[in-house]
């Protein structure tokens, strides 16, 4: 009886080592695999991956803040909708460029910014901030995006 | 019908340098949107005489070069944005490395070796003066490639236009030379050996070992990969921005040498940018021609041209004032919020004069001269005691936009604190800011400050026991520079190879609005820092001399002046 190719378990075994070299084992594991393509991805594969889920967690974010600038507007949350613009402008077209064309230095640059501009925005409430989670999920994905991007470098 | 456009260009540049500015439509043409009076109440941080364009993201320095008298300076731009992306190779022109003019893109995505961006790269001269550009584009497989290009007119001393070799890309990562396709770029300037051999070096990573790719070439197309790296060094990461250059060796000060020169009165420099660490470091050595390698005097400390913010930096030779000259990149310490609010990210620094010291032990670098024009309204004290816990005001100077040389004499050196280990210096500062009382220090200058003093960046000394020997430290102290905490704040520092037993201690700092240059030991240690002040900005900004330390020290000069605004890309 033949061998199964071990290509399955080679790729599993990328994921796994790449996202141990992150602050978040479980929750890049679990990002990475929730989409296509990353069984066959390489690390660059995986980052450029990780800026999609960082895409979705921005969304996220600035759904929220428009669903609480209908309720409850206030100074902060202008403030964070324009870190979560800086996000979806700047920062993710920045680190999807700089993975797709081999310059991880603006993918880290890029996915640190955006893990700070979800920081500013929580640090913006003085501690009674109605978007602790989704800065919280936004700067955790960020934070597991650097660290890909610095596997490259 | 004869071409009188660059003669009008011509004009142009002339009447703008020597002071009568015509907004010559053929000039300003380029600046696309031009913005509407941009006050500096609502862009405190826009530069007065360092390079930058009127908006949007710039990062490293490109092809610099002298041709037909005028200093040529491309840079990588983003034409969409104040983020890195969509690169092209803005390109501006100068009489004098301060004032400069602004033409239209020289290179920007136009063939398949290009068409996904192109990056960063270097000029040559070639003989009979012929620039030609090797710079590298990203292919359609986003795969990094070098490509040729070289002036479309060589009559036209504005070099506008520029063709792209039909052969591009004449070096590129392929199966056969196992070359990683995403770490393959920033060719620089090529030397010429004595076999009438063209080398350059292509920045390289195999893994985490660093390289500098050596390729040789007889007519400058036709390219093949030496056998070895000229250097590389384990554990060091991907080699950005290479470059290599012979300096004299105990030679005069400010001289520089052609690149191709080699002999016993010269060393070699090598230079790279670490994408690891994100800093511009550079090794003292040998060059073996025959070889074709580089071996450098020390692997142990590898110097750092600046310990602040610096990158992606180049040297020329400049054949008008047989010096070298170094241009480099400093990116913002602000958000990216802040940066896409205020619509534009980056500058670089005042062009710097680069030499080896006598000690043959480091690389000198200094503010090219010509900076010196914009001094005007000169402030000069008599040398005078700073006492302990004294500050003092420098007035009679636009303390945003200035430039100040200081001097200290030290006498006291038994109340100097003592190292018992050696610290990272940068980490020394970070413990020890200005606002921490010392033997010996911290004294210098408090730059960009505000007049409660809330907001201060501290450029500054403190003189440790180490070893039975004076250390001098020097930091630049951003921790106080801005209320506004979205800003990195952190300071910098490095040791600074002078012995104030000996000598005086000096220190030149240029300050710029939002940036802050700073010179110890006349060249021995630089530090520059991008900083965000929300009070102390135009004319509500201060300077003061300071001594926060128990013991006095001797001011011995201080000179300070205004600096005129340069006319910079149509600013």
């Amino acid at each position: 009886m033949t061998s199964l190719p071990s290509i399955t378990l080679g790729d599993e075994k990328l994921i796994e080592s790449t996202c141990r070299q992150t602050p978040n084992f479980n929750l890049c594991v679990q990002s990475l695999k929730s989409f296509p393509g990353s069984a066959t991805a390489d690390v660059r594969g995986l980052g450029l991956i990780m800026v999609k889920v960082m895409q979705s967690k921005a969304n996220d974010a600035i759904n929220k803040i428009r669903e609480l600038q209908r309720s409850a507007p206030s100074p902060a949350l202008t403030s964070c909708a324009s870190k979560y613009n800086a996000i979806v402008v700047g920062d993710i077209p920045e680190a999807n460029e700089a993975f797709s064309k081999g310059m991880p230095k603006f993918a880290e640059n890029g996915a640190n910014d955006a893990a700070n501009e979800a920081t500013f925005c929580e640090n913006g409430f003085n501690g009674r901030s109605p978007l602790t989670q989704q800065n919280n999920a936004m700067r955790d994905v960020a934070a597991i995006t650097a660290a890909i991007a610095r596997q490259l470098l | 019908m004869a071409n009188l456009s660059p003669i009008i260009l011509l004009l142009a540049l002339f009447s703008l340098i020597y002071g009568n500015a015509i907004a010559s439509h053929h000039v300003y043409r380029n600046l696309q949107t031009q913005q509407s009076s941009d006050s500096s109440s609502n862009q405190p941080y826009r530069t007065a005489y360092h390079f930058q364009p009127p908006k949007n993201w710039i990062n490293d320095p490109n092809g610099p070069m002298r041709y037909k008298g005028l200093y040529h300076l491309f840079y990588q731009y983003n034409p969409k944005g104040s983020v890195w992306g969509n690169i092209v190779w803005a390109h501006s022109v100068s009489k004098d490395l301060v004032n400069w003019i602004p033409l239209d893109a020289a290179i920007f995505p136009s063939q398949p070796s290009d068409i996904n961006g192109c990056w960063s790269g270097s000029a040559t001269m070639l003989p009979g003066g012929k620039p030609v550009i090797l710079y590298t584009g990203i292919d359609p497989n986003n795969h990094q490639v070098q490509n040729l290009a070289f002036p479309k007119n060589l009559s036209d001393p504005f070099l506008r236009e520029w063709i792209k070799s039909p052969k591009n890309p004449l070096m590129a990562p392929t199966v056969a030379n196992k070359i990683n396709s995403t770490s393959f770029r920033d060719p620089t300037t090529a030397w010429k050996g004595k076999d009438g051999y063209w080398r350059v070096l292509i920045g390289n990573k195999v893994n985490s070992v660093g390289r500098a790719v050596l390729y040789k070439s007889k007519d400058f197309v036709n390219w093949v990969e030496a056998k070895q790296p000229l250097h590389s060094a384990q554990g060091t990461g991907m080699w950005e921005c290479p470059d290599f250059f012979p300096v004299l060796n105990n030679g005069p000060i400010n001289v520089g040498l052609d690149t191709s020169v080699d002999g016993d009165h010269v060393r070699h420099v090598l230079k790279v940018s670490l994408d690891d660490k994100k800093h511009d470091y550079y090794l003292i050595g040998t060059y073996d021609a025959s070889q074709d390698v580089f071996t450098p005097d020390n692997s142990q400390p590898v110097l750092r041209y600046d310990y602040g913010k610096y990158y992606a930096s180049k040297t020329i030779f400049d054949d008008g004032k047989n010096r070298r000259v170094l241009f480099g990149w400093v990116n913002e310490s602000s958000s990216q919020n802040d940066d896409i609010k205020k619509g534009w990210s980056g500058i670089h620094t005042i062009p710097r004069s680069i030499w080896l010291h006598k000690s043959g032990k480091q690389l000198i670098q200094w503010p090219v001269q010509e900076i010196e024009n914009l001094r005007v309204n000169p402030v000069n004290w008599p040398t005078r005691l700073l006492k302990g816990g004294e500050l003092l005001q420098v007035n009679g100077i636009t303390a945003v936009q200035a430039d100040v040389e200081i001097s200290f004499q030290v006498r006291e050196f038994q109340k100097a604190e003592v190292l018992k280990n050696w610290a990272d210096p940068q980490i020394l500062c970070g413990m020890k800011g200005a606002g921490v009382k010392g033997g010996i220090g911290p004294f210098g200058l408090l730059v960009l400050a505000s007049k409660d003093l809330q907001e201060s960046t501290a450029v500054f000394f403190r003189i440790f026991r180490y070893q039975n020997k004076n250390l001098v430290l020097m930091c630049s102290d951003q921790s106080r520079s801005s209320l506004n905490k979205e800003n990195d704040m952190t300071p910098f520092g490095t040791f600074v190879d002078v012995d104030p037993l000996h000598e005086n201690l000096s220190l030149r700092t240029l300050i710029d609005h939002s940036v802050v240059e700073s010179f110890g030991g006349e060249g021995k240690a630089c530090i520059t820092s991008r900083v965000y002040p929300t009070l102390a900005i135009n004319e509500k900004a201060q300077l003061y001399a300071f001594n926060n330390g128990t013991s006095s020290v001797r001011i011995t000069r201080l000179s300070a002046w205004s600096m005129k605004k340069a006319n910079i890309n149509g600013n």
